[in-house]
């Protein structure tokens, strides 16, 4: 039997009537409706879900919004929401998925993410952090980077090299990792806005115990694609209004200064609105296209066209207010909970979006991606595919 | 919120025209065509408005139509651009049955919606939504209509042609039997939509709406037209970039098939990312179209992206293919020649991008 939106709605209603959400502690509130199957409601039943289809997940949440109920501040949690949780729940244990996935759904535990690594970027798969097993524990000795959240951090996702005698691909371990393990150290990694949005993570010999990983010895690469995956899907499913973006900002900046205009700045807005809008009608048919549960590969052009569209207005954006792009509104050495690209200024926007063609996989990889997957084209040579990490030329 | 995806029915659509094209519109067949006398194959254009009845899809069943909306004319469009089938849809379809579907001239509508008769509007092709009113041809006392319009699309096979024209009290829309015009096929840029000049002179014409409702039919057909282009485009890139992937991976130099070489392999990504966005706005404009809602801004969004990318997709179409991309032999200039045609029709990018700033506010 598929549980349909009336069920679904009918349920949160009467969740709400048993739990007063202006009645009740907000943490209570979330473990509740975790325990009631409302949280994600794709999961399986006792695990914050009840198998329900994921397209329906929007029915819940608006029944809650409504009712003005607490909610678990997503972009708080998006990496255990959008990439630790689905791994758990595809390799866990009975016992991890029970410890992890309740305080993870609610916010009490907050994760972030090891696997980048100075040596190992686009190519993640040659990540050198060294997992060496002790009895019923591992010893974890390496260093990560790009790591958002870990100084927020209790917990992360950590893939790791346990053999390197074998090739790259085949020697990795994945780990649940204890932040507040002794030898975990996290510092700020400053960037070129000023402030520091990631972190690195130096581990220095920290114990993990075996309950703590996730998958079997040697299989931590496909357990890490099964997080990249869904990271993909977290991005590419947010439907925004007209104008809803960075393109809003600028548009309304145009409007109301009028002596900031200039003929050939109105050609490239106009181009850029254009852009932005056909991008969001395609990210609008690829959420679409999911809910009817035919989900496409689009996601990858998607990233690459957003990232071009983001440098291009954030650059436009600077040039626009002439004599005010001079000045910036703060260099300091800050560390923001969340990203907020909306919140600063446009040099900040500007130097911010130089980064959205690098992170979550650069706009290069996209294409080789796009190419080869969609495409059907030879992929590139893989000249290490045969050869011991160890030996790896580095 | 818009759909932006096929229906099963327009999947079903897309399936049948698809299918007929293949046999009976190949790139051979196509070549071997258009430098004879009959640039235009009729017999496919009957074929298409008997077997799959593309003449009166988006006439009301009333008029004698299908009863069908923008968004199945616009599948329609998508396969016809992918083969560049040389049929006078957008002509007869797209522009003339729209203007007269809008003023309820029955009769004629009957005709053109059974494909008995194929039907042009007399405008330039060239005509974005939003232009004045046209005034090169005049009506006399007596009704008769004199003056002359150039680049008209597809009047070259038109039985009807539908006339803007300068009547005594406005805006005056005709009908006129084409056999009573003089219509000259212009040597066309696009070799598989040809243009054409027409004359009249003291030509006798059937009045089928006067003043401001003559306006609003031409207005609507050319937003109709200049939507339904852009799925024509779309499917012109989608042939340009499917066909290229295709001959890159069979085509070998220095021991390798050319679609591994990753400049190449970005280039055709980047094409990839292109058809994805502009899909998204040809999707978009269609059902605008078919629900009435967000016309204009959603037709001058599809025409101002979907034009270039047209453009781009089937010139890195010749530059990809190489030597033979160059070649009269090989299909390619035929997409080329379509899409940059297109790009002018029914508006440049630049006045939809003109059109759509004063639409959204973002004022000069």
């Amino acid at each position: 039997m598929t549980v349909t939106a009336e069920d679904l709605t009918r349920q949160a209603t009467e969740f709400l009537a048993s739990h007063d959400p202006h009645d009740t502690a907000p943490l209570d509130f979330l473990r509740a409706r975790f325990d009631a199957g409302l949280a994600w409601i794709h999961f399986p039943a006792g695990l914050g879900g009840q198998n329900a289809p994921r397209a329906l997940q929007s029915v819940v949440d608006e029944v809650f919004t409504e009712a003005g109920a607490p909610d678990n501040n997503p972009r708080r949690i998006g990496i255990g929401l959008g990439m630790a949780a689905p791994t758990i729940l595809a390799f866990g244990t009975p016992e991890q998925r029970e410890r992890f996935l309740r305080p993870l759904w609610t916010g009490e535990e907050v994760w972030c993410q090891l696997f980048s690594e100075p040596g190992a970027g686009s190519d993640l798969a040659a990540l050198g952090t060294r997992a060496v097993r002790d009895g019923d524990d591992w010893i974890v000795t390496g260093q990560k980077v790009w790591t958002s959240g870990a100084h927020e951090s209790q917990w992360a996702i950590l893939v790791t090299r346990t053999d390197p005698d074998v090739p790259k691909h085949q020697g990795m371990t994945y780990f649940l990792c204890d932040m507040t393990a002794p030898g975990v150290e996290v510092r700020p990694l400053r960037q070129i806005t000023g402030e520091a949005e990631f972190n690195e993570v130096f581990l220095t010999e920290v114990r993990i115990p075996d309950t703590q990983r996730l998958g079997a010895v040697g299989e931590g690469w496909k357990v890490a694609q099964t997080t990249l995956m869904n990271e993909r899907v977290a991005i590419g499913g947010h439907v925004q209004p007209r104008e809803g973006g960075l393109i809003g900002i600028v548009a309304k900046t145009w409007r109301e200064r009028p002596e900031l205009r200039t003929p050939e700045l109105r050609d490239r807005l106009v181009q850029h609105w254009v852009e932005a809008e056909t991008l969001r009608l395609a990210g609008t048919r690829l959420r679409q296209q999911l809910t009817a549960g035919a989900p496409g590969p689009e996601g990858s052009a998607m990233k690459v066209a957003f990232s071009e569209l983001n440098q291009a207005l954030t650059g436009l954006e600077v040039e626009l207010l002439g004599e005010e792009g001079l000045a910036y509104d703060d260099w300091s050495f800050r560390r923001p909970a969340i990203v907020d690209f909306t919140g600063r200024e446009a040099g900040y926007r500007y130097l911010r979006a130089k980064g959205n063609s690098i992170e979550g996989g650069t706009s290069e990889v996209l294409r080789n991606i796009i190419a080869e997957r969609v495409l059907g084209l030879p992929s590139e040579p893989r000249v290490d595919k045969d050869v011991a990490w160890k030996d790896l030329p580095r | 919120m818009s759909d932006l995806l096929y229906s099963d029915v327009e999947e079903d659509l897309r399936a049948s025209v698809r299918d007929l094209l293949k046999d009976k519109a190949s790139a051979e067949a196509l070549l071997a065509r258009v430098e004879t006398a009959e640039p235009y194959d009729l017999k496919l254009w009957r074929t298409l408005a008997d077997e799959v009845g593309v003449a009166g899809l988006a006439v009301p069943e009333e008029l004698g139509g299908h009863g069908a909306s923008a968004r199945e004319v616009a599948v329609v469009a998508e396969e016809l651009g992918r083969s560049v089938a040389p049929v006078p849809f957008l002509g007869s379809v797209v522009l003339a049955t729209t203007a007269l579907v809008h003023v309820g001239a029955r009769e004629f509508v009957g005709r053109l919606a059974t494909g008995q008769a194929i039907g042009a509007l007399a405008v330039p092709l060239s005509t974005a939504p939003g232009a004045g009113f046209p005034s090169s041809v005049t009506v006399s006392a007596e009704g008769t209509l004199t003056g002359r319009v150039g680049t008209v699309a597809d009047a070259s096979v038109a039985d009807l042609l539908v006339v803007p024209a300068a009547g005594p009290d406005g805006p005056a829309l005709y009908v006129v039997e084409a056999s009573a015009a003089a219509v000259s096929e212009l040597v066309s840029f696009d070799l598989t939509r040809r243009v054409a000049d027409v004359r009249f002179s003291d030509t006798p014409a059937t009045l089928v709406a006067a003043g401001p409702e003559a306006a609003a039919a031409l207005e609507q057909a050319l937003l109709f037209g200049a939507g339904i282009l852009a799925s024509e485009q779309t499917g012109v890139a989608e042939w340009a970039l499917t066909e290229t992937v295709r001959y890159l991976k069979g085509r070998y130099q220095f021991g390798r098939p050319v679609g591994g070489f990753q400049s190449l392999k970005h280039r055709l990504a980047n094409l990839y990312t292109d058809l994805v966005l502009a899909r998204a706005a040809a999707r978009n404009a269609a059902d605008a179209l078919a629900t009435g809602t967000d016309v204009p801004i959603a037709v001058a969004v599809a025409q101002a992206r979907n034009a270039p990318i047209a453009v781009h997709a089937t010139e890195e179409a010749i530059q990809l293919h190489g030597g033979i991309g160059m070649t009269w032999e090989h299909p390619a200039h035929l997409y080329l020649k379509r899409a940059k045609a297109d790009e002018i029709a029914l508006g440049t990018p630049g006045r939809h991008r003109a059109r759509l700033a004063e639409l959204v506010d973002l004022p000069a």
